[in-house]
């Protein structure tokens, strides 16, 4: 069974249609990526799962369980919302990260805020955030960064940056993890090192959609691809048949532009 | 002469020092909550903010300090703060606490309308609640935006508690000047000016280190 279905998604910003009628699914443990030139919803998309749109129409399934449908009350869109939104982690294209805080801090701040709310909390408050901290450490470990985790954001480069805004993601156990084109803000050098570790995350099943612009990587990495142009899937399917043979014109535009540029 | 002088114009420090505290004990949470009150979704209280904002940063404060000291007393027949040394000091620290509020919560808005989006949503996607995005992300980093204009009004405010000399309120400047009518002596009204530069000497020094404090992130 699909872990995450999508159904019908539509979104409009005062009179411009931002998303129609978008439908797709996702198996557990594969990844999703999306393509598509700028404006054509790839960016709402996402933001819709992570429930920071609402959208106009549709709905969003995860593990059989309806966390979003339009026509159920408005009321509901507020309730259990912070839950809902635990289900997808997030990794924005220019990291986000809180610049108070340390790598490792940035990590941990979320899970520990969550812990507050465990029953078991006051009488085991120093054994939970050690736990916590032990699970952060592990996590820019695995994100190569074992050096950096006392370090603040400014002190960090880009690529660094956003590997820590990985793990962040990473930190609340997502059921399904979005990459908002995680390396457009990153100098050509930095890329490889974020790409790296996404093929990594994928090579260990992690559930993905990933919005990007690096065609070759969507080819390689993907399970899945989507094209979208104008708020709608053009063309959707097996990455290398999408990407190599497109059957729809726009498709084939796109990446002609692509390719040539 | 010099510590008969010396020992009054203590005595009006201390008073200067009270209001200056007490206001800025009021001043600085109101301020803030007229900040949300400004970025209301709300339209008629953001309304309501814009009018009181206009009004106080558009009229003296010695108008509105004498208004609040003398008016309830003109119109309601009940002077309510009474006419004790205390009470003028009670209607003197009323008075600037709704001024600076007003002037604060400009630039509490400011601060916090400067903090990115991002920071926002990034809290609201790791499942953090409206208040622990407040005080775990925005807080610091709006008050590290807010340090150098509000050392700035927090400056003027240490000299603005002269104006309460207006409603004979017992203060500093109001202890030099007192000298002068007395005695003829106008020494002390020098001296009275060290002691507010070595005031706002001290303050400088403290927003010095707060802003050295906040030096770790960007």
């Amino acid at each position: 069974m699909a872990i995450l279905e999508v159904k019908n998604i539509e979104k409009h910003f005062e009179n411009t249609k931002v998303l129609q009628d978008v439908s797709f699914s996702l198996e557990e443990g594969k990844a999703l990526a999306i393509i598509g030139s700028s404006g054509s919803g790839k960016t709402t998309l996402l933001r819709c799962l992570n429930f920071l749109e609402r959208p106009d129409s549709g709905s969003i399934i995860v593990k059989g369980n309806t966390l979003f449908d339009a026509s159920a009350k408005a009321s509901d869109w507020e309730k259990d919302l912070r839950k809902k939104r635990l289900h997808f982690g997030m990794v924005f294209q220019s990291f986000n990260l809180f610049p108070q805080y340390t790598a490792l801090e940035n990590v941990t701040l979320a899970e520990k805020l969550l812990a507050r709310e465990r029953e078991d909390f006051k009488s085991r408050k120093r054994e939970i955030y050690k736990e916590i901290e032990a699970h952060g450490l592990e996590l820019l470990d695995q994100m190569g960064l074992a050096e950096r985790t006392g370090h603040y954001p400014h002190q960090l480069s880009g690529g660094q940056q956003q590997r820590v805004a990985i793990a962040r993601a990473l930190a609340l156990k997502p059921d399904i993890l979005c990459f908002d084109e995680p390396t457009s803000a990153l100098d050509p050098e930095l890329t490889g090192e974020v790409l790296k570790v996404i093929r990594g995350l994928a090579e260990q099943k992690t559930t993905m959609i990933i919005v990007t612009h690096e065609m070759a990587f969507a080819r390689d990495v993907a399970d899945q691809v989507i094209f979208m142009d104008g708020g709608v899937i053009v063309e959707q399917g097996d990455p290398k048949e999408v990407i190599n043979n497109p059957k729809e014109e726009r498709t084939k535009q796109f990446l002609t532009r692509y390719t040539e540029g | 002469m010099f510590w008969t002088v010396t020992q009054s114009l203590l005595d009006g420090l201390l008073s200067t020092f009270q209001i200056f505290i007490l206001t800025l004990v009021c001043a600085l949470p109101l301020g803030l909550v007229l900040a949300f009150a400004s970025m209301s979704k709300f339209k008629p209280l953001k309304g309501l903010m814009q009018f009181l904002v206009w009004v106080v940063r558009g009229t003296p404060l010695m108008l509105q300090l004498i208004i609040i000291f003398y008016g309830p007393g003109l119109w309601l027949g009940n002077n309510i703060w009474g006419g004790s040394e205390a009470g003028r000091l009670t209607a003197t620290v009323v008075a600037f606490s709704l001024n600076y509020a007003c002037y604060f919560s400009v630039i509490f808005r400011g601060g916090i309308e400067s903090v990115p989006a991002g920071q926002r949503e990034a809290g609201e996607v790791l499942g953090m609640t409206k208040s622990q995005i407040f005080f775990k992300i925005t807080l610091l980093q709006m008050i590290k935006r807010v340090v150098p204009p509000m050392s700035n009004e927090i400056i003027t405010l240490v000299k603005d508690t002269s104006l309460a000399r207006i409603i004979a309120a017992y203060e500093l400047t109001h202890a030099g000047y007192a000298f002068m009518k007395s005695d003829g002596i106008t020494w002390p009204l020098f001296y009275t000016g060290v002691f507010y530069l070595l005031f706002v000497g001290i303050l400088t020094l403290l927003f010095n280190f707060i802003e050295r404090k906040l030096d770790y992130f960007k």
